[in-house]
């Protein structure tokens, strides 16, 4: 069998193959360190127990479905509390109740986004209209 | 049939590395305006639609043209128009991107653009339009690509392109129809609550876009062995002039309305065209153009012998067309909004990015055009 | 069992019955607990009005007062863009001739014609808005107020084309470095490329408290409640005062009322 233009294709290939994993090559050695989420912030420390709206697994694989959730039920449905499994309530707000606890922002909301490669301030774009919680340096 | 787009003269690919620069000149604008938002266009809060949604509005209409020689071709069997269908269904193509193009361009969050698909709104007309205009599109791919395919293999198309034919015809009409009502149903904007605006487009879009149908006939039979053919041109040519008179008549039912009535809101935005409103005439010497053109063209037209004269009919189309664009594609969006709902007068001039985008996506239209028309042609002059 | 085809698909039919129904026995079993609910303290109404007394205004009012306009803004975080093209507004002034078109004549009151009036979306019962917009970005809630989803909000501006009250504001750039007040942190502020207007303070009322610009403005000026309550403050006030609409003949049955 004969390829025509072999000359040309084949070159070609290699440049699209080299190309297209260009990503990998440009990252070879740098493995970039894992997130560490901090939950240490004033307002979880004082919490005997240490419990967010969902389990903590739960949070960590779905916390972007239950923030849509949120949201259509605030804006949409005109519903502002949430209650949680065990009863407790919340107010349905990232900028009004997430962040009571979790006011931590850059070592906990950023720590996985950057490290997903999700750059800050696009997607997600939460922070561009919610205001942020105000963060010693 | 596509490897036809990539074999061509010398001219040919001149042609679209031009419309290339202007494309990427116009991406680099857009790149700008996503950067920092559409304050770098001249729009504001009171005319909050510019040159963007006016050229959406004046394509629209070149778009649905192409059942002007679809609709006697298949209908009427008037056999001229065979060798042309593939131009206006074409040309349907390339308005119908562009259409499109001019409403991204237009959106203050482009990344939501499927939100319109995601949460379907039956009772906004921006949601048919979106359906009618992407149904047209395919529509006129799979005609134009089958028919052509057909001619090119010498067989007939199949079977099932017929259906699609019939129906691109009423569909042609729903498009412009349905962009009219954008408007036509506004309570807030007077000059656009008229309930001849459909009407309007439509007999503005049946001039301007035969007008540029011909043009690019002519310009097809200078470049290429394919002749559309002079008995079509001067068919598409009577189109026009009937369209013309019809399209300047509706313009004069407005004015009348407007004045006899005497109805302050009804007359404002006329006044502001052609007469400036408290001052402001921005818009007035575009639109004394307009008057002047559409005179000129009609006193071309309709004079029988210059639909047998090139030259003249060249200039008479030039005319329709420029006419028709300063009419519906400059002035009729932008004097929707002024007055402003305080009866102010808030003026819009397109900024030089806003023109530049503008530019960039007539470009790409024609880039569409260009190849396609090359395909067309290159299977044309094959069979010939 | 003896099993023939007709039976099978009878059998076949119910179970994918029983299927479509599962979502709703799903519903049903879990809600031992509500998930969401509304804040037992919210104010709860079937059209949200507001009726505002001008002449109130203007008689008891100190010259100048803009107390409602800035409570409002800086409830809402609306920025300051400083041009009158890009401006963003909830809550503004207009003289008589330009909020009211066509109903001035030359012989008014030399008060009416020279002094302000407060101007807000119309949180219209038949809103133009709502009708044309393609996302339902903007959309009517149960409780009459027109409302803004501005994470839905593709910025197509077909709402401001719709309404005939100049009401909505786009967000032509960044309208952050704009916010010359102090931020109010329990609202949001808003995106380049959406649209924008007065939310009859829905994110107030679901916590018990009334409109900002009501509050704050200390003649009473501004009267708020429910136009289908007969008992509700608002509907006292249109029984024993002539009001007006912005452009009633429109169609768009406003719920913002004025007493001059």
């Amino acid at each position: 069998m004969k390829i025509y233009n072999a000359n040309k294709i084949i070159p070609g290939l290699i440049i699209f193959l080299g190309l297209i994993t260009f990503p990998m090559w440009y990252n070879m050695g740098k493995a970039a360190p894992p997130p560490e989420i901090k939950f240490d912030t004033p307002v979880i420390q004082q919490m005997a127990v240490k419990q967010c709206v969902l389990p903590k697994a739960d949070m960590r694989t779905g916390h972007m479905q239950l923030l849509n959730e949120w949201r259509t039920q605030v804006v949409r449905n005109g519903y502002r509390t949430y209650v949680a499994a065990d009863g407790k309530e919340y107010n349905m707000s990232l900028q009004n109740e997430c962040i009571k606890c979790h006011s931590n922002k850059t070592q906990f909301c950023d720590q996985c986004h950057v490290y997903a490669g999700l750059q800050l301030g696009s997607v997600p774009y939460c922070w561009t209209c919610h205001i942020a919680p105000k963060e010693a340096k | 049939m596509l490897d036809r787009a990539f074999t061509g003269s010398q001219r040919y690919y001149r042609l679209l590395m031009g419309l290339l620069v202007f494309m990427g000149l116009g991406f680099a604008a857009y790149l700008f305006q996503l950067n920092k938002g559409l304050t770098i266009t001249g729009m504001g809060r009171d005319v909050s639609w510019g040159i963007y949604i006016a050229q959406f509005t004046f394509l629209v209409g070149v778009a649905a043209s192409a059942v002007m020689v679809v609709l006697p071709y298949y209908l009427h069997n008037i056999k001229v128009f065979g060798k042309i269908t593939i131009l206006g269904e074409f040309l349907a193509v390339a308005s119908v991107t562009m259409c499109l193009l001019f409403i991204i361009v237009d959106l203050g969050k482009p990344m939501r653009l499927l939100n319109v698909l995601l949460y379907p709104t039956p009772n906004s007309i921006l949601f048919w339009d979106m359906i009618v205009l992407n149904g047209y599109l395919f529509l006129n791919i799979l005609i134009g690509w089958n028919v052509l395919d057909a001619e090119r293999k010498g067989v007939p198309y199949p079977h099932w392109v017929k259906p699609l034919i019939y129906l691109s015809i009423p569909w042609a009409i729903s498009i412009h129809t349905v962009t009219a009502f954008l408007y036509a149903g506004l309570p807030a904007r007077h000059y656009w609550l008229t309930a001849i605006m459909a009407a309007r487009f439509l007999s503005s879009a049946f001039c301007s876009g035969p007008a540029l149908l011909i043009l690019l006939a002519y310009t097809v039979k200078k470049y290429t062995k394919f002749d559309p053919g002079q008995e079509a041109i001067e068919k598409l040519s009577i189109i026009m002039t009937y369209a013309m008179i019809i399209s300047v008549f509706f313009v004069g039912l407005e004015f009348f309305t407007a004045f006899y009535s005497q109805i302050p809101s009804h007359m404002h935005s006329l006044v502001y065209l052609f007469k400036g409103l408290e001052g402001h005439r921005f818009l007035v010497p575009f639109m004394w153009l307009f008057a002047a053109l559409a005179v000129f063209a009609l006193v071309m037209l309709l004079n029988p012998n210059t639909k047998r004269d090139e030259k003249k009919l060249k200039i008479a189309c030039v005319a329709v067309f420029f006419s028709m664009w300063l009419e519906k594609g400059l002035g009729l969006i932008v004097a929707g909004f002024i007055p402003n709902p305080f009866d102010q007068v808030r003026e819009y001039s397109p900024s030089i990015p806003e023109i530049m985008i503008a530019l960039g996506v007539w470009a790409t239209g024609f880039f569409v055009l260009t190849v396609l028309y090359k395909i067309a042609t290159s299977v044309k002059e094959e069979v010939a | 069992m003896d099993t023939n085809r007709r039976s099978f698909l009878k059998l076949g039919g119910l179970c994918a019955l029983g299927l479509g129904a599962l979502p709703v026995v799903d519903a049903l079993g879990k809600s031992d607990l509500p998930q969401v609910m509304n804040n037992p303290q919210a104010l709860v109404g079937k059209r949200w009005a507001m009726v505002v007394d001008m002449k109130k205004c203007w008689e008891k009012g100190k010259p100048g007062c803009k107390d409602c306009i800035l409570a409002c803004h800086v409830t809402h975080n609306v920025p300051d863009i400083g041009s009158i093209k890009e401006e963003v507004k909830w809550l503004w002034t207009e003289p008589f001739e330009n909020a009211f078109p066509g109903q001035e004549s030359q012989f008014l009151p030399t008060e009416v014609m020279e002094k302000p009036f407060m101007v807000l979306c119309n949180h219209c019962a038949q809103a133009p808005c709502v009708r044309v917009c393609p996302t339902q970005a903007t959309f009517k809630r149960a409780d009459g107020i027109t409302m803004m989803d501005f994470h839905r909000c593709i910025g197509c501006r077909y709402c401001m084309a719709g309404c005939p009250y100049g009401a909505r504001s786009f967000n032509w750039k960044d309208p952050r470095n704009f916010i010359k007040t102090e931020l109010n942190m329990t609202f949001p502020t808003r995106e380049r490329g959406v649209v924008e207007k007065c939310n009859f303070c829905d994110e107030r009322l679901g916590v018990g408290k009334i409109p900002a610009c009501v509050e704050a403005c200390k003649d009473g000026c501004l009267h708020f409640g429910d136009l289908q309550d007969p008992n509700s403050e608002v509907r006292k006030i249109l029984a024993s005062h002539f009001t007006i609409r912005r452009k009633p003949e429109l169609g768009t049955d406003p719920s913002v009322y004025y007493i001059i």
